[in-house]
This record gives C-alpha cells, sequence and structure tokens, in this order.
C-alpha cells in the first residue's frame, strides 16, 4: 500500500529513488534540481543509507561511480552546467558499464543560462556529452506522476544493462506541484542487477560470455568477495587496459550491441489520437501536455492530428519514426529548444514528407495555442504567445 | 618475518612498468609491508587511483582496485567509503593527479575528515606524460613545459592539508624505505583523513632534465633536502628555504571521522525522529496513513495508454 502526495517532479523523483532500491546519493545543488537532494536529505539518514553533498559535480557523479562499483544503486541529479561537468565521469560509467542514474532537470543554457527557467535543451548533451563511442539511455517524463514511475524504470534499465541512464525532466515539472501516487516498493518490479554465477577465481567483470556481464559486488552480504580491476582505460575481459585492436573493438561494439539488441525493450512510447491522424505532432517531456491540448483542439476543429510521444529519448525510437512516414502527411515537432530531437527525425524521415519544429528556447513553456496556431499553417513559423501585459511582468531587457 | 610480497600483488601484472631508478617501486614495497605488518585481510581492502605513474599501483596490488579519472580517485574513494564504512579505503596518486587537477577533492576530503589512506607520490612532475611541471615543481626547476625553469611558486601539500583539516599528514623519503613504512602503517590505523606525502626521484623526467646525475646521485641530492622533524625544530626559517621536513607533521585524534559521523549521528537523530519520512521510511507507518488505490482513481492521476511498473497494472 503506497501513499498519495502533493509534490512536485523533483521531489516525485526522490521519492520513487527510495521507491526502486536508491541507497547512495551524492550531489551538488544546482537550480532548478534542489529538491531532489532536499527531499533525500529527510530520507536517506532515516533508512540509514549514505546522503552527501560534494564539493563539486565532478566529485558527486564520481562518489556515484565508485559506490556503483563497490556494490551500491547510485543516483545524481543536476542541472544543464552541471550536466556539462559531470560528462567525462559519465563516460567512465560507460565504459566500466557502471549502473548510475543521472537525473537532469533540464534549463535554458549555454552556460549558466536561465537557472529559473525551463527547456529541453539538454538533448544531445545526454546523447553525445561526453567523448567517445558509447551508448546511452535517456528517459523523460511529462508530469510528477511519471516521473515516479520513469525513475523506476530507470533504476531498473541502468541495473539490467550496466548502464548509465538519464531521466530527463525540466524546470517547468521540477516547480509544478501535483497529486501522485507513490507506490510501496513491494507494489513495484524492481529489477536488480545479475549476481555471477562463478566463483570468485573464475570471474571477470567483463566476461565476453555474456551481452551484459554480471557485476559482482565487492562486498556481498553472506557471500564470497569477488575481487576484481576495473580501468577506466579501454579494457579486455579482465578489467585490465588493452590497446589489441581486437579486444577494442569487440569492447566497444558490445557498448553498443547490449543497447541495441534490446531497443524493443528500452523503447516507450505513447500514440494518442493516432488512429486517422494525417498530421502527427512529436513531442516529449512536460511539452507534451501543451501538445495534447493542442490536439484536442484541433480535432474539435476537425483538423485530423495526432501525437507520438516517446518517453525513452535515447536510444531513438527509430523504427516508429519511420512507420510515421508512411501513416501521416507531414510531422511537426514540438520541444523547448532551438531543435535537437528535430535533427534525428529529419535524419530517420531522410525527407520523406515534410519535418516541421515547433522550436522555442525563449525560457517559456510553449503554449497549445502556439502549437495549434502551427497545426493550422506548418509553414508560417511560431512567434512568442504572450500578451504585451504578460511580457512587462518579467521586467528589464531592452 | 619475511613479507610475501606475491600474496598482495598481482605476479602475472609483473614486471611493474615503471622506469629504472624510479622510486615508485620501493613505496609500493614499504605500503605492502605496512598493510601485512597490520594483518589486513586484502578482501577487506579497496584501491582507488586516478592517471599517472603512481596512479598504475591499482593494477598490481591484489586487492579491490578501480583505476578512475585523471584527478577524480577522491571523489570516487568517497562513494565507496560512505557505502562501506567497515572496509579499508586507499587512494594512491601523484602529485599531479591528487594536488593540482584534483586539488579541490583533496581540500574537502581533508576538511571532511573520512577515513581514507592517500599515498601522495610527489616526484614534482607529470612524468606519465614526459615530465611537464606540476603544482609541486620547485620554483627554478626545468621540465619538459619549463625549459628555462618553473616560474610558479609550488604548493606545500603537507601545509595544505593541515590546512584544510586532515587528522593525519606525514612526510617520507622513498629513499628511506624503513621510516617511510612506519608513517604509511601509521596513516593506515589511524581513524581519520591519513595522508603520507612522499617525495619520491624521477630519474629520467625530473633528474635528467635538470642535471642531476643518474638515480643514485639524484637520490642522494633529494635525501639532502629532507631535513627530519625534530632537527627542523631547532633550525631557522631561514635555514629551512626550499628545505622538505619529514615525519609524523601533524596528528589529530579528536576530530570526528565522517563515516562515524554520519551512521554514528546523523542516521540515529534522524530515525528518532518521529517525521513523516521516518514513518515511511523505517516501516513505522500507521494503517492510516496507507493508501490503497483503485485503478480508476490511479487512472485519473495518469490517464495515458502507457506501461506502468506496477505489478498489479501493467495498462491502465
Amino acid at each position: 500500500m503506497g501513499r498519495i502526495a502533493f509534490i512536485n517532479a523533483n521531489a516525485a523523483a526522490a521519492e520513487a529513488a527510495i521507491i526502486a532500491g536508491c541507497n547512495f546519493y551524492a550531489g551538488y545543488p544546482i537550480t532548478p534540481s534542489s529538491e531532489v537532494p532536499e527531499t533525500l536529505s529527510k530520507i536517506m539518514p532515516e533508512r540509514g543509507v549514505p546522503f552527501i553533498m560534494l564539493e563539486d559535480e565532478i566529485a558527486s557523479i564520481n562518489a556515484c561511480v565508485g559506490a556503483a562499483a563497490s556494490g551500491a544503486k547510485p543516483m545524481t541529479c543536476t542541472s544543464g552546467p552541471g550536466l556539462s561537468l559531470k560528462q567525462e565521469a559519465i563516460g567512465e560509467a560507460c565504459i566500466m558499464e557502471l549502473p548510475v542514474v543521472i537525473v537532469d532537470v533540464m534549463r535554458g543554457g549555454p552556460s549558466t543560462g536561465l537557472p529559473t527557467r525551463p527547456s529541453q535543451a539538454d538533448i544531445m548533451q545526454a546523447k553525445w556529452g561526453t567523448h567517445g563511442d558509447h551508448p546511452i539511455i535517456a528517459v523523460s517524463a511529462c508530469n510528477a506522476q511519471e516521473v515516479v514511475f520513469e525513475t523506476i524504470r530507470a533504476f531498473n534499465l541502468a541495473e539490467k544493462f550496466r548502464q548509465p541512464v538519464y531521466i530527463l525532466t525540466d524546470g517547468l515539472l521540477s516547480h509544478l506541484h501535483a497529486k501522485v501516487y507513490l507506490p510501496d516498493p513491494e507494489e513495484v518490479e524492481i529489477i536488480e542487477r545479475a549476481k555471477p554465477t562463478v566463483p570468485p577465481e573464475e570471474y571477470y567483470p567483463f566476461d565476453y560470455n555474456y551481452e551484459v556481464p554480471p557485476l559482482a559486488a565487492w562486498w556481498p552480504k553472506g557471500g564470497p568477495s569477488y575481487r576484481f580491476h576495473m580501468s577506466s582505460l579501454n579494457h579486455d575481459k579482465t578489467g585490465f587496459p588493452t590497446v589489441v585492436p581486437s579486444f577494442i573493438q569487440h569492447q566497444e561494439k558490445r557498448l553498443i550491441n547490449k543497447i541495441m539488441n534490446h531497443i524493443d525493450e528500452i523503447e516507450k512510447f505513447e500514440y494518442y489520437k493516432m488512429d486517422d491522424a494525417e498530421t502527427c505532432m512529436i513531442a516529449y517531456g512536460s511539452v507534451a501536455e501543451a501538445a495534447r491540448v493542442a490536439v484536442d483542439e484541433a480535432r474539435k476543429a476537425g483538423i485530423k492530428v495526432g501525437m507520438f510521444r516517446p518517453l525513452t529519448i535515447w536510444p531513438l525510437a527509430e523504427k516508429q519514426i519511420r512507420d510515421l512516414r508512411g501513416k501521416v502527411k507531414n510531422i511537426i515537432v514540438v520541444e523547448m529548444n532551438l531543435g535537437q530531437y528535430i535533427l534525428e527525425v529529419q535524419r530517420v524521415v531522410a525527407e520523406k514528407i515534410p519535418v516541421y519544429g515547433v522550436l522555442q528556447a525563449a525560457g517559456i513553456p510553449i503554449r497549445p495555442a502556439q502549437i495549434f496556431e502551427k497545426i493550422k499553417n506548418p509553414e508560417k513559423s511560431v512567434e512568442i504567445c504572450m500578451t504585451e501585459e504578460e511580457l512587462k511582468k518579467f521586467g528589464g531587457g531592452e | 618475518m619475511a613479507v610475501d610480497y606475491t600474496n598482495y600483488l598481482r605476479m602475472e601484472k609483473m614486471p611493474l612498468y615503471w622506469c629504472p631508478g624510479c622510486g615508485d617501486g620501493i613505496v609500493l614495497k614499504a605500503y605492502i609491508e605496512a598493510i601485512d605488518e597490520l594483518g589486513w585481510d586484502k578482501n577487506d581492502c579497496a584501491m582507488v587511483s586516478g592517471i599517472g605513474c603512481a596512479s598504475r599501483v591499482t593494477g598490481y596490488v591484489d586487492f579491490h582496485t578501480l583505476h578512475t579519472l585523471h584527478g577524480r580517485a577522491l571523489p570516487t574513494a568517497v562513494g565507496i567509503k560512505m557505502s562501506h564504512p567497515d572496509k579499508h579505503v586507499f587512494v594512491f596518486g601523484g602529485d599531479g593527479d591528487i594536488a593540482h587537477i584534483g586539488g579541490n577533492h583533496f581540500l574537502h576530503a581533508c576538511r571532511r575528515n573520512i577515513d581514507i589512506t592517500v599515498v601522495f607520490i610527489d616526484n614534482w612532475n607529470y612524468g606519465m606524460t614526459g615530465g611537464q611541471h606540476s603544482c609541486t615543481t620547485p620554483l627554478h626547476v626545468k621540465e619538459s613545459t619549463s625549459p628555462r625553469g618553473s616560474y610558479e611558486p609550488p604548493l606545500d601539500a603537507a601545509a595544505a592539508a593541515i590546512g584544510a583539516g586532515a587528522t593525519f599528514v606525514a612526510r617520507g623519503f622513498a629513499g628511506d624505505e624503513l621510516r617511510m613504512k612506519r608513517y604509511i602503517k601509521e596513516g593506515l590505523a589511524h581513524r581519520g583523513f591519513s595522508i603520507i606525502d612522499i617525495l619520491c626521484p624521477c630519474p629520467i623526467n625530473f633528474g635528467r632534465r635538470n642535471k642531476l646525475g643518474d638515480p643514485v646521485k639524484l637520490m642522494n641530492y633529494m635525501k639532502s633536502l629532507c631535513i627530519p622533524k625534530e632537527k627542523a625544530e631547532k633550525m631557522s626559517p631561514e635555514e629551512l628555504e626550499g628545505k622538505h621536513i619529514t615525519g609524523v607533521i601533524h596528528k589529530d585524534e579528536k576530530k570526528t571521522e565522517l563515516t562515524d559521523s554520519y551512521y554514528g549521528w546523523l542516521v540515529k537523530e534522524a530515525q528518532k525522529s518521529d517525521e513523516y519520512w521516518a514513518k515511511y521510511t523505517t516501516g513505522r507507518l500507521k494503517e492510516e496513513d496507507k493508501y490503497s488505490i483503485t485503478k480508476e482513481e490511479l487512472k485519473g492521476l495518469y490517464p495515458y495508454d502507457v506501461e506502468i511498473p506496477l505489478k498489479k497494472w501493467k495498462k491502465l
């Protein structure tokens, strides 16, 4: 039996992490994500699991890497600039194949940007922020309730695939309180990392016999201790560095394949009023809620429009987007940035049908009216939709 | 009794990759002897290192080992120690790794007084990348990026550690293995953040560029710069200019260790409280606080045609 709470998406992510079994948090405060550590600082000491605020963003993700390697289920939380700082260690978690969950509450940018205002501008950073070829999983959510479900799923994906997983929310969700059902841990399906089936002397942290090699805890309760080495350098199955081309190629390919071979399991999406749609909106995160209203309005006006909403941002729902080419006449991508997800949509659609964008990086949410305008008139670019009076409230600027 | 070094080393990784005349091997030997004397089970030991010559140690010792990012060994070790406060966690690293790129982590690990032992191998340059000058390179010393001599004043890592709040600070010299082993052993046994700053000769990059001769001559040169703490107390600041004071420089046993503070104080305080979170998280939630939700009610909160992770309902 769970609880009903009236909380924002940040607190929801924190509560859901506890439900999913998170037992290590390291972070650094950054607006608009601070409610995550604030909530966890209350809960985690009560459960006797570590909560620590470290000296910077870099230290916090590295502490998560250390905790994950030693057997914990860690989480960290940040926003745009903090995510930029964390990138090197996210690459380390990719190559060491460590399950780390990173909550990224997206804010306007670049640089310090717009700390208190929402955006969806970290989509490409989540994919390509860290250097080198690597896989990544990123999930998004459209409201606080979905943040609860997606956080649990993010932990499960991280544990199952030994992989860092992003939860992408934004400054709008993080400051929007909503009624949320928080299930009991017993009510949800929790996936734990696979345990090794071999004795310690036969164990390899990157065993070639597995697609996702089991990750042994250093000090499992009641079991033997597995001693092994893990390196942030390219390594062979033993975890020791190697420069042998065939081993490196095998490792790099396996990293990608362990995700891409299971893409159907990882992909999650919603079709909304798509059965007879001629225009398809693609929207994700909080923007999808505005798009949903716009779809409803357009339907009332007799326009056949639907929405495809990816919950898994990375890896891309390539198959589903490709299928849209034969079903609809045009696609409108709605996102709070100047065009990131749309690039991928354009790549997949390959100019078979027109792809339009409602792209806005103004630090304000996209309004249903703007999207409705675009549905009616796809060729026309969308302007910021605000009355003079509303604009005055922002003050400043010339 | 003689120490069986092979028990602590991954013998299949031999020979060591360090250059002839390097001091790192002596430090490793002293370190293994110190662990052996303490009688610690290697299953209980974890070692983390960053990038650099000294950081290669994690590949050789048969503990739980992580070879992490440049400069980030300390925060990684903090993550391990916080989740496993009853285990021994060590960091091995050089001056560039720990004090230069990882300087911020170093200061804050000192301040927190977390029970991690840092063996800080100070060879005055970035050996692995070809001998660039680092934050501990003495003034006017030649390195590959300071061909006319370094113009930056160096950092005294031991003094910085004391200032930041470390509770065990010692300085040793790689050429003086017996004393160095004693300092390492005392640092390992100390509950709190301990750092052993070890001056270590780098004949290839430091000695060669500064025309200090072969490794033995370099060792003797470095030895001439080391002044034991007891002797230094009787010397004037002018006489100590450019010298390095060796010995246990600072020890404080009163400051609370970080995991003791967390698990011994904060966790107990938190579990005492009767707040909502406490009721929920420690299983003391009362019947009236629990909520059994129907499918229709949940659908009101989440009206989407998407799978959810509840066992009871896959979809609403």
